[in-house]
């Protein structure tokens, strides 16, 4: 009975860490410009095509690693670039819907480019299993989670100890105020895309060897993210972690309690629950519009 | 002002999509052998008839350099439906009333299939499905026939393994994409059948990360002796490493859905052992060579290789089976009347396929038993034919 418990408690944080990583770059695009950046999926498919498609011609892991992470960053910095700065007067909601455009687009290139083929990445450490009171738990899942870790622990650093993640704050909060006591705010804007290109590729990285990597991973991954993102709060990285887990937790234990069948469904009623009775989801900030 | 715009690029649309279908069926000449054909070469339903499409294209071309058919060329009227029934529907209409063709291939999906039936059979128009669906052929329909096995024998194949083994308590897994749900509609169906119990019934979404819920609550299942994974392309991998990474030992088997290359290199060690039922055309390389089947699939294979420089899929055979059979039913019917070549096409006996030895009547349109398929276990990494 506990075995089976811990297993499922095992495969949801495994999912739910996942869900985490991909969460955790919505939330600095949003916090820098309070865009939703619909094209992170893409930037989390990106970094793991390019390490698994590295490592098959024989570059050794951590350099396949470096690069994935600089390809998806240049990515990342292009979006912006071209896509976004030329519309920057533009409302959120147009921008929004730029990204949209961005993420089909990437996800075209990478499908005429690079094939509908899946493709596998090596685990870090093995894939021999760790035991624990009758479960099972693979190495990797301990590198997602302590990746993640750490990546949280760094932005929180970030954003509050240092002069550029302040600066990117105040942006988020009022883009006007901001420039007027000399931030720099179209460069804010472009470091932020970068960085969280920078982290889902680094995600995608990390679930490519528990879930292989194909050119439309971002998809399900980029949604999974949003929820997760939202469930938790958005532009909150306690938030993105909370919500992540939760949500692979849940559709574990739903499917090992109740039926498989209902996995992706109770989720969404959770969801929904949460945002119902807290609209700006289990950490959100607490912001009054002033008029 | 703005609506004006729109309508004009509306109109344009429209006069371009017209010019298209007019010029796709414009340049074929009286006296030339028509073959029509509706299938999915874009859309969600693309992965099947992206392959169809390039393989008559292919071989209409080779039949005409090698002199035709009956002293006639071939040409290949083509529309795409896009993966809507609805278009499909249309489509055949056209077929009929305006190409005047004499024989139709296609309907890339069950549902495009189904919709194209009524008019078929209306017209008295030769037609063979590339549909994957047992509603096709059963009932049989006087002018319908269909090339692709069904998921039906493939459970069946698997389900005559398994009593070879002595395995009566199966848990099945299947994925919830269109495949893996007709799968477990039809593993369900025929269990009984051959005394096989399915004691569990779970499933898996196509893009899930992970499935070691499902498989622990399977291992907790009392008496389950097997489990059957029915499902397509990376979900079925990642089944496999989780049931590798739970450490269950019991018999693993996947569907027709995975018997490609891309399997086992996902799945790596954990798919040691492993057994499925695959169609010959994707074990060309494994056959012994006095198999009746091994030339008609290395050289389709070749001969798609090199044009294409892409992997043969079942679903491009399946093509190639139903144009090879509706040419040999106009030769023997030795002209293009449609009721001959219908019963010329009924009359198919020992014609081998890539996907089978055909075998024809008036009570089976598919001709395929359950030999089309081979079971094969994989081994140290390779495919091998299980005994």
């Amino acid at each position: 009975m506990t075995a089976q418990f811990l297993q499922f408690l095992f495969s949801g944080i495994t999912i739910g860490a996942t869900y985490a990583l991909a969460a955790l770059g919505f939330s600095i695009i949003y916090n820098a410009s309070g865009v939703i950046n619909f094209a992170q999926g893409e930037f989390i498919m990106l970094g793991g095509m390019a390490a698994a498609l590295l490592t098959a011609q024989g570059v050794p892991l951590p350099l396949a690693i470096a690069l994935a992470v600089v390809v998806a960053v240049v990515a990342g910095l292009l979006v912006e670039k071209l896509a976004i700065e030329p519309a920057k007067n533009a409302e959120v909601v147009t921008l929004i819907i730029i990204t949209i455009g961005a993420s089909l687009f990437i996800r075209g290139l990478v499908q005429v480019t690079l094939g509908k083929g899946t493709h596998a990445l090596p685990s870090f450490s093995g894939d021999k299993p760790l035991e624990l009171l009758g479960a099972t738990l693979l190495p990797q899942s301990l590198w997602v989670l302590g990746v993640m870790l750490v990546i949280v622990a760094a932005l929180a650093w970030f954003f509050t100890r240092t002069l550029q993640g302040k600066a990117m704050l105040a942006t988020s909060h009022n883009k006007l105020a901001a420039q007027l006591v000399g931030i720099n705010t179209k460069a804010i804007l472009l470091v932020s895309f970068g960085l969280s290109a920078a982290l889902g590729a680094l995600g995608g990285i990390l679930v490519a060897p528990i879930t292989n990597t194909s050119y439309d991973v971002g998809i399900m991954l980029g949604l999974k993210g949003f929820v997760a993102a939202t469930l938790g709060g958005l532009g909150s990285g306690a938030g993105a972690i909370v919500g992540g887990l939760l949500l692979g937790l849940v559709e574990a234990m739903t499917a090992g309690y109740v039926s498989s069948s209902y996995k992706d469904a109770v989720p969404f009623v959770l969801i929904l629950l949460v945002l119902f009775f807290m609209p700006r989801g289990l950490f959100g900030a607490k912001i009054t519009e002033r008029v | 002002m703005k609506r004006r715009d729109l309508l004009e690029l509306a109109t344009v649309a429209i006069a371009t999509m017209t010019l298209a279908a007019t010029s796709m069926g414009a340049y074929a000449q009286s006296g030339d052998i028509k073959i029509g054909s509706v299938l999915s070469v874009t859309g969600p339903a693309a992965f099947l008839g992206e392959p169809e499409l390039k393989t008559l294209q292919l071989y209409v071309e080779r039949i005409n350099a090698a002199g035709g058919v009956l002293g006639r060329k071939l040409t290949l009227v083509s529309y795409d439906d896009g993966g809507d029934a609805n278009k499909a529907n249309g489509f055949a209409k056209r077929l009929i009333e305006s190409d005047n063709v004499d024989l139709i291939i296609g309907g890339t999906t069950t549902g495009a299939t189904m919709a194209m039936v009524p008019l078929v059979e209306k017209a008295g128009m030769p037609f063979i499905s590339l549909g994957g669906g047992v509603v096709i052929v059963e009932p049989v329909k006087k002018w319908v026939f269909k090339t692709p096995h069904t998921d039906r024998m493939a459970a069946e194949k698997i389900f005559t393994d398994m009593n070879k083994r002595g395995l009566k308590k199966v848990a099945l897994l299947s994925e919830t994409s269109g495949f893996g749900q007709s799968g477990r509609k039809e593993t369900l169906a025929v269990a009984a059948k051959h005394g096989i119990e399915v004691v569990a019934d779970e499933t898996y979404g196509p893009k899930d990360a992970d499935m070691t819920a499902q498989l622990t609550k399977i291992k907790g299942v009392a008496g389950v002796q097997a489990v059957l994974v029915f499902g397509l392309g990376q979900g079925p991998a990642v089944v496999t490493k989780n049931y590798a990474q739970l450490g269950i030992k019991l018999p693993m088997y996947q569907s027709h859905g995975v018997a490609s290359d891309e399997y086992t290199k996902l799945a790596g060690n954990a798919a040691e052992g492993v057994r499925l039922p695959a169609p010959s055309l994707l074990v060309a390389d494994s056959l012994p060579a006095n198999d009746p089947q091994k030339p008609v699939v290395t050289a389709y294979r070749k001969a798609y290789v090199d044009r294409y420089k892409e992997d043969v899929s079942l679903f491009g055979g399946a093509a190639l089976d139903a144009l090879m059979i509706g040419v040999d039913a106009i030769k023997k019917a030795g002209s293009t009347d449609k009721v001959k070549v219908r019963d010329a096409i009924e009359a198919t006996k020992g014609f081998v396929g890539t996907g089978g030895i055909v075998n024809m009547s008036a009570t089976d349109h598919m001709g395929l038993d359950l030999s089309a398929f081979r079971m094969l276990e994989i081994k140290n990494g390779n495919w091998t034919i299980a005994q």
